[in-house]
Order: C-alpha cells, then sequence, then structure tokens
C-alpha cells in the first residue's frame, strides 16, 4: 500500500480496452490504481466492485423503467412484465400530457417561481451574511439565537399562519405570494454560508476601498459579493432544488387557484383527473423530471461539492 | 453543520469595544440594519411570527377560513389526546423515523466507505447514480412509485419471480406494507445526498492516520472500529440529526404515494395536519395548529437532544486527540 497519490479525479477509469500488458511489481504500480486491471488481480475488489455496480443498476432502475413505461401502450405497461423496451415507442404520449394537461403553464410556474426564490435568497442572505460576518453590532446575537431555534422548524408547522398571513396581505393566489412563502423566511444555511465565508476575508479590502472613497454599499457590491461567487454559486444550486421540489406551500396556496400550479403540484391533480391514463402519468412525470436531472448531470460536479462543501467547511 | 459552526464563531464575538452609548453606536450602524431589513421583515414575517402564531391558533376554534377564531382555552389539545387518528399519524411518523434513519444513515456509510477506495473503479460515475434521485422532485417520485409498487409493477413482478412472493401485491394499496413502502422509497431517494456527507466526512481523515494502521498490522475491520469510527461519531450525530429532521418532513412522497391510506395505515402527522387544515369539508385550523405545534415540539426536541449529543461528542474526541 505504498500508492498514496491523492486522486481526486476519479471518474475517468476506463483504461481497459487497449491494455498494455506491462505488468507491474507490487510496490510500483502505475499512477492510476483506479484502473480495471487491478480488479482483475483482486478478487475482492472486483466482487465489491460488482456489488456496487448491481446496487447502482437498481438504483437507477425506477427511471429506465419510467422511460419505456412513457413509451409504451396502456396494456403494454402491466401486461409485459418485466421488459423494458415497448413495441413500438408512442410517442403520442408526451404530447397528449402536454397539451391534455397543460403542462406548458404548470412549467412556467415553475421556471418564475424557482427563479424568484433563488433570487430573493441569494439577495437577502448575501446582505445579512456580510453584516453579520464582518461586523458587531446590537442585536446580533438575539438574531443568531434566532437563526439557530427556528433552523430547523418543519414547514408543516409554519404552514398555517403562512397561507393566512399571505391571505391577509392580499397575494394568496400570486406567484409572488407563492416566492414570498418559500424565500422570504427560513434559509438559515445560505445565510450562515455568506457569513462564514465574509468572515474570512482580509479587513484591508474594505480598508482600501474606503480609502478610495467608496460608500458600503458600492464596496458590497463591487467587491464583496464577486468575491463571494463560489457561495453564491452555492446558495443558488441548493436554492434551485429546493425550489424546483417544493410541494407542500404550491399545494396549499394553488388549492383554489389551478392556473397557479407548479410541476410538482399540476402532476398530483392529473392523477386525480386521468388515474387510468398510466402511459400518459409516465410521460407527464418524465416531462416534470427532465429539467432538473438534466441540470444536474450537466453541473453535477459543482452539485457534489456544493453539498459537500455546505457539509464540511 | 458547518453552518452551525459558523453560527457559533459569530456570536463568539471580539470583546465589546468601551461602551459607547447605545443610542449612537445605532445611528452609527444605520447602514447595517439596512443591509438586514429584508431578512429582519422576511424572516420575522414568514418565520418567527408563524413559530408564535401558531401556538396561539392553538388555543382557538377557527372553521375554515372566517376571519378569526374564538377562544377555547386547552380544548384543542384535549380533543387531541383523545383522537386516535393523531396518535396514529405520530405513531406512524415515530415508526418511519426509527426505520428510515438507521438504515439511510447506515447504508450510505457502507456506500461512502466502498467509493472511497482507492481501488474502486468509476467512482465518479457510481456516485452520481446513487445520487441522481436526489434532485428528482419527491412528489413526482412518489407518483411514479405508485406504478413501480403495483400488484402488475415490475417489482412485484420480479420478487414474484426470484420467489419473495407467492403472489403480486400492491404494496402501496396494503395495510401492512404501505408505510414501509413509504420508507424503502424514502431511503432510495435520499440515500445519495447522506452518502456526500459521509464522503465529505471520510475525506477529514487524514492518509497518515491510515498509513500508520497498516504499518502497525491492523486488519481493515480492525482499523474501522477503532481508529475511522471514533474519529467519524461527530459526523454520526450531526448527519443522523439532519436525516431525522428530513425523515419528519415526508409529506411529498408520502402524501403522493398513498395519501396516508390504505385507511390512514400510512399517515404521518403532516399528513394529519394538511387533511385537517385544508383537505377536510370543514377545515379545522385551531385544530390543526395544536396538532402542528405537538409536531413541532418534537421536532427541536430531537434536535435539542442532538445538539447535546453532539458537544458531548466533540468533547469526547476532543479529549483523546
Amino acid at each position: 500500500m505504498t500508492t498514496d497519490t491523492t486522486d481526486t479525479t476519479d471518474t475517468t477509469g476506463s483504461t481497459t480496452g487497449t491494455g498494455t500488458g506491462k505488468r507491474w511489481v507490487r510496490g510500483l504500480r502505475p499512477d492510476r490504481p483506479d484502473s480495471l486491471r487491478v480488479l482483475v488481480r483482486r478478487p475482492g475488489s472486483l466482487m465489491i466492485f460488482a456489488g456496487l455496480v448491481v446496487l447502482a443498476l437498481i438504483w437507477i432502475y425506477p427511471f429506465i423503467w419510467l422511460v419505456s413505461a412513457s413509451l409504451k401502450t396502456q396494456p403494454e405497461i402491466f401486461g409485459s412484465g418485466l421488459g423494458l423496451i415497448p413495441e413500438t415507442p408512442i410517442w403520442e404520449n408526451y404530447s397528449r400530457a402536454w397539451t391534455v394537461v397543460g403542462f406548458d403553464r404548470y412549467f412556467l410556474n415553475s421556471v418564475i417561481i424557482t427563479g424568484g426564490t433563488v433570487a430573493l435568497i441569494v439577495i437577502r442572505s448575501a446582505l445579512a451574511g456580510y453584516v453579520l460576518g464582518r461586523y458587531d453590532f446590537i442585536g446580533k446575537k438575539l438574531l443568531i439565537g434566532i437563526f439557530l431555534i427556528t433552523f430547523f422548524l418543519p414547514e408543516g408547522y409554519t404552514i398555517i399562519p403562512v397561507v393566512q398571513l399571505t391571505d391577509q396581505i392580499g397575494l394568496l393566489n400570486t406567484h409572488l405570494g407563492v416566492i414570498l412563502g418559500l424565500g422570504a423566511g427560513g434559509q438559515v444555511a445560505a445565510t450562515l454560508l455568506y457569513a462564514g465565508y465574509f468572515r474570512g476575508l482580509p479587513k484591508e479590502l474594505e480598508e482600501c476601498a474606503r480609502l478610495d472613497g467608496a460608500g458600503h454599499f458600492r464596496i458590497f457590491a463591487r467587491i464583496m459579493l464577486p468575491l463571494a461567487w463560489p457561495i453564491t454559486a452555492t446558495v443558488i444550486i441548493l436554492t434551485f432544488l429546493f425550489a424546483w421540489n417544493v410541494y407542500l406551500l404550491p399545494l396549499v396556496f394553488t388549492l383554489s387557484e389551478p392556473a397557479l400550479r407548479t410541476l410538482a403540484v399540476g402532476m398530483s391533480a392529473f392523477i386525480g383527473e386521468y388515474s387510468t391514463d398510466w402511459s400518459g402519468l409516465a410521460a407527464a412525470a418524465m416531462i416534470s423530471l427532465v429539467p432538473v436531472m438534466a441540470i444536474f448531470i450537466t453541473l453535477q460536479r459543482k452539485f457534489v461539492d456544493s453539498i459537500a462543501g455546505a457539509v464540511k467547511q | 453543520m458547518a453552518a452551525l459552526e459558523t453560527s457559533r464563531e459569530l456570536s463568539a464575538g471580539s470583546a465589546r469595544p468601551a461602551k459607547v452609548g447605545v443610542w449612537r453606536r445605532l445611528r452609527k450602524d444605520w447602514w447595517i440594519y439596512l443591509f438586514l431589513l429584508p431578512t429582519l421583515v422576511g424572516y420575522g414575517a414568514y418565520t418567527v411570527y408563524p413559530l408564535v402564531a401558531s401556538w396561539w391558533f392553538a388555543f382557538l376554534d377557527w372553521p375554515g377560513f372566517a376571519d378569526s377564531g374564538t377562544f377555547i382555552g386547552i380544548e384543542n389539545f384535549q380533543r387531541l389526546a383523545a383522537d386516535g387518528l393523531f396518535w396514529n399519524a405520530f405513531g406512524n411518523s415515530f415508526l418511519f423515523l426509527i426505520l428510515a434513519v438507521p438504515l439511510r444513515v447506515g447504508l450510505a456509510l457502507l456506500l461512502a466507505i466502498l467509493l472511497n477506495r482507492k481501488r474502486t473503479p468509476f467512482k465518479g460515475l457510481l456516485r452520481t447514480l446513487f445520487f441522481l434521485p436526489v434532485v428528482t422532485t419527491g412528489a413526482i417520485i412518489g407518483v411514479v412509485f405508485t406504478l413501480l409498487l403495483d400488484a402488475g409493477g415490475p417489482i412485484s413482478v420480479a420478487m414474484v419471480g426470484i420467489g419473495l412472493l407467492d403472489s403480486p401485491a400492491n404494496f402501496v394499496a396494503s395495510t401492512d406494507t404501505s408505510l414501509l413502502a413509504g420508507v424503502a422509497v424514502w431511503v432510495w431517494k435520499w440515500l445519495g445526498i447522506t452518502m456526500i456527507y459521509w464522503l465529505a466526512a471520510l475525506q477529514t481523515i487524514p492518509q497518515e492516520v491510515h498509513e500508520a494502521a497498516m504499518i502497525d498490522g491492523a486488519k481493515p475491520w480492525q482499523e474501522f472500529t477503532r481508529i475511522t469510527m471514533p474519529l467519524l461519531i461527530p459526523f454520526l450525530v450531526i448527519i443522523t440529526l439532519i436525516d431525522t429532521v428530513g425523515a419528519l418532513n415526508v409529506f411529498d412522497l408520502m402524501y403522493t404515494m398513498t395519501g396516508g391510506g390504505p385507511s390512514f395505515s400510512s399517515e404521518v402527522i403532516e399528513i394529519f395536519i394538511f387533511r385537517t387544515a385544508f383537505g377536510a369539508t370543514v377545515p379545522q385550523l385551531g385544530y390543526a395548529s395544536a396538532a402542528a405545534v405537538l409536531f413541532g415540539v418534537l421536532t427541536m426536541g430531537i434536535a435539542i437532544a442532538q445538539a447535546v449529543g453532539l458537544r458531548w461528542a466533540r468533547r469526547a474526541t476532543g479529549a483523546m486527540t
């Protein structure tokens, strides 16, 4: 076990194929201990790897099944047992789901609500995180105490007063009402992430800028916020996941206003109205899941690093 | 967890400057409060107010969206105590938590250890596959699994095929399995994120520790139980806390998958609250608030207990090194 090349890039383990056939002596291994060749020589590792592969296949099976079901005919879904390949792909399932359900409207609602929530949380958390991280002021300890008490406050606890409040300020059946409900409160983690980052920046930054005559807001907007881009990216990703997938609040807010439903909420309504259209249901589920999965696959390293970073630090 | 850490450092603060007049400090720092304004207003209205208002609502008889309720003292709590369905939901939430959290935390640790091994190839790809369900929409996953877990669906067919089941079963429509199905799907969906937490935790252990153990001739199992695990205890506490709170927030999945049924066999507290407050023909906001308050107290109780546990674990490991 002398190979301790600290490898961080581990995705490209596919050095099989044109094996050079070079033999290596124990203790003098090539730089890439991740290669499949290692497996061949180590039955234990091979077993573990095989187990992981089987488990991973089980893990993504529901998605593969969903793709297949969305292209099958109604009787084929439950008639063909475990077969995944449809006889002839029925693309019409998708157009039916899209038009009958009115998914374009739900899709637009989801985009507006997610965009608004992300913007609201980034702005308010960055502003608050900046002063919390860099300045002492009266009431700071109280504020942090309140943050800690409410850190794990469940959504089911606050939903009734939030609905009642939104109703009183006349925003109950509006996009803005949902955005405020999702983004105005809670989300302490984002604020604290910013605070932790700003706290670590050197004091000289502000002193120099102040000598040049910049005010607090200029310093924040021109120097501090751009520097905090890694945190902003993390907050955007985490908030995006939260706002795109959230269910309870948009469900309650749109009970009397179906036109305002998001993808997640519209989907459940679809079951209620077309409970027997399984293939249409599968197609509708695909339409709802594909955007978020596509974004994840494109930005996956950033996603994983964000979550690991938010936890570790 | 970094966030919690940060908050502690922040409130530790620096030594106060010599007492300047409070009023003068406030005037000098006016811009700080301007920066905080969006948070103060939003947080006040959407987090602190609901926190307090729920308690007030819990003492009201408030049918539907009538303008306001009438004060009835602790009657709602008395009714709750005698309400079999409330205790059923409470028990279901608790059972869900007891089954799902150890499964998610333990399985994720195992996966993280295997994926942290140098000799495992395709680590990045495997990690991505396990993480994929995390980003998906819980409400839609719930709907999809009503199909997958149907008697004619692939899971039942496969289990009959390999002899685990005698006859096809609809897992979400049976009182015996509906809650268990929820646990299984929840663990499937969220395992990936816990795995990432564990990977981050494992990477805090320096490579030298591993080498030293090798040199001393420790077997992998010994190394794990004697060295790795003790170093991971603080992470175990915080990861369990995060996942426990997650296990109490399963409305989207359970509501779309089983709707709490059949015959309330998978109704968790959140569904009880939702049904009472918004789903019933005569919504009972006061009664639902009383249930919500008890739910909030339960969640916070667990969080506080684990925060205490974390402090204790930190001290214990701190004493060792």
